[in-house]
Formats: structure tokens, sequence, C-alpha cells
């Protein structure tokens, strides 16, 4: 093993570790924080690999916006801020049967697929000019794209959440088009 | 570096991901169990982009356009979660039962108070259930 190899081992058994934390902890609040740390563990994991710009960018949305939408959340919905011991439902057993098969199936592809494989890391491979230079040359398009999705979320988020948006009864509704129409005629 | 680390890592981190979602009651621990599945592919998106040595970095800017979809997703999730919450009182996703098929909702039945079904709350409950 190499340098990279056991700080990214040690990096992911923590990613890892804090993962189950969050699947398995009995404290709501506490699972948002171990979300932190699995996140950032995994920041760290894309520094190793050398993609910086991923990695400030993972640090600054996930830990930094939506950890705290999800803290959020939990204070909106009222709940148990101790613990609590109803937060696994009923099909504990099924949900781990198939989460161990499923990492058995992926890792056991992932290890006969790639058993050979070593990849480079070259410096500044991911480094942010790099990455803004490929972004507005090669992807513009997709880029804008985004900002369109960007700005439908954000008003479905605001038309979701606000309670005085009520749909209109059908007369009013009618009132509010014959005005149109006269202006028109 | 060896290519199997990230994408161990990247295997069980989703299949931890998958064991959240179908073992978690509360609707927010599922939202965050999706976002584990979201960032085992980014991690893969990530470690494949630098094994090709991909010239136009397209992996690594799928992966920052996925951050961005995911953030968008908890922000319109938890606006969905909120609105069952301001509705029924509890974000239980085994417990929405309105658009289940069997007509005994033992669960539901015992919740307090009874929501009449309406077309808007049951679309909210659809996009709320696993």
């Amino acid at each position: 093993m190499s340098g990279p190899e056991v700080v990214f081992t040690l990096l992911g058994v923590v990613a890892v570790g804090s993962a189950i934390l969050v699947v398995t902890t009995r404290n709501l609040v506490h699972a948002a924080l171990w979300l932190v740390v699995s996140f950032g563990a995994l920041a760290g994991g894309y520094l190793v690999l050398t993609a910086e710009f991923v990695a400030w960018v993972q640090v600054l949305i996930y830990v930094g916006a939506v950890v705290v939408l999800l803290l959020f959340g939990i204070m909106l919905t009222r709940a148990p801020i101790g613990e609590s011991t109803d937060l696994d439902s009923g099909n504990r057993w099924a949900a781990a049967a198939v989460a161990v098969a499923t990492a058995a199936v992926l890792v056991t592809v992932m290890v006969m697929g790639f058993r050979d494989e070593r990849m480079p890391l070259r410096d500044g491979g991911g480094s942010a000019e790099e990455l803004g230079a490929a972004v507005f040359r090669t992807w513009v398009l997709p880029f804008e794209v985004l900002s369109v999705l960007l700005l439908a979320s954000l008003i479905g988020a605001i038309v979701l959440s606000r309670s005085d948006i009520r749909a209109r009864p059908e007369s009013e509704a009618r009132q509010g088009t014959r005005p149109d129409e006269e202006g028109g005629g | 570096m060896h290519l199997a680390y990230p994408t161990i890592v990247a295997a069980l981190l989703f299949s931890v991901g998958v064991y959240g979602v179908l073992a978690r009651r509360n609707a927010i621990l599922v939202l965050m169990s999706v976002e584990l599945m979201l960032n085992a592919v980014n991690l893969n998106l990530v470690t494949f982009d630098i094994w090709y040595r991909d010239r136009l970095h397209g992996g690594q800017v799928l992966t920052l356009f996925t951050i961005v979809i995911a953030a968008a997703e908890i922000g319109l999730g938890l606006a969905i979660v909120l609105l069952v919450y301001r509705n029924r009182r509890m974000v239980d996703v085994d417990r929405l039962r309105a658009l289940a098929e069997d007509s005994t909702r033992p669960a539901a039945l015992e919740a307090g108070p009874q929501p009449e079904p309406g077309g808007e709350k049951a679309g909210a409950v659809e996009e709320a259930a696993p």
C-alpha cells in the first residue's frame, strides 16, 4: 500500500462508519451530525484523488447547505430531540438483507472488474482552473440548463411551503379571466 | 492508486444508503440516506474521471452537476415533507398509506387526526413514500 492508499483507506473507513451510524442511530439530530462527518471524510477522499475543486464544493454545499437544511427540517417537523425508539420501521431485517446483497454484488463486480487497474494521480488534475475551463468551454449548455432547473426548484419550494396560496374557486377564476377578454375585444 | 479502494468505498456507501432508505421510518432520515447514495455515485464519477484521464473532465463536471441537483432535490423534498407534516402532523413514511390498495389500515387508523382523502394531499403523500 502506498501513502495515498493508506490515507484513502482511513478516510473511507471514517466515511462508511459514520454513514452506518447515520442509518442506525436513535437520535435524529445525531444522524444529521454524523452525516457531516461522513461528507467531510468523503471530501478528504476527493482531495486524495486530486479532485480539489469537487472537494471544496462538497464541503460548501453538502456540509454547509444540505445538512443545515436537514436540521431545519428536523426542527420544523417538531421531531423528538432526544432518543426515540421508533425511527426504524418493521422491515429492518429485510432491508439489512437487501443492503448486504447489494454490497456483496457491487463489491464482487468492482473487485473482479478492476483488480489489476491502477490510476495515475496527477497534481492539479482537478483544480479550479482546469474544471472552470472545462465547464465554460465544453459543458456550457448543461450548466445553463442547470441554472433553469435551480430556478424552477426555487419557485417550486416557495409555492409548496407557502400556506396562503390557495386554488382559486371556480367563480372567481371566471371573473378573473373576463376583464382580459373584454380588454382584448 | 489502486482503483479498488475508491470503488469499494463507493459500493459500501451505496449499500448503507439502500439500508437507510428501506429501514428508516422518518421521512427526513430517508432523505439523508438518499444523500448517502448520491455521494457514493459522486465518488465513482470522480474515480473513473481520474482513471480515464478525461481531457474534458466529464466525470468531475458531472459530479458538480449532481451536487447541484442533489441540493435542489433536498430543498423540494423538505418542502414536501413539511407539507405532509402540516396536513398529517407526522412524517412516518410507513403510516402514510392513503394510496395503499388494501382497505385494512391498522397503523393509519390509530393515528390521531384522520385526514380526509383529497387529491392534493394524496399527491404530496405519494412523493414522500419510498
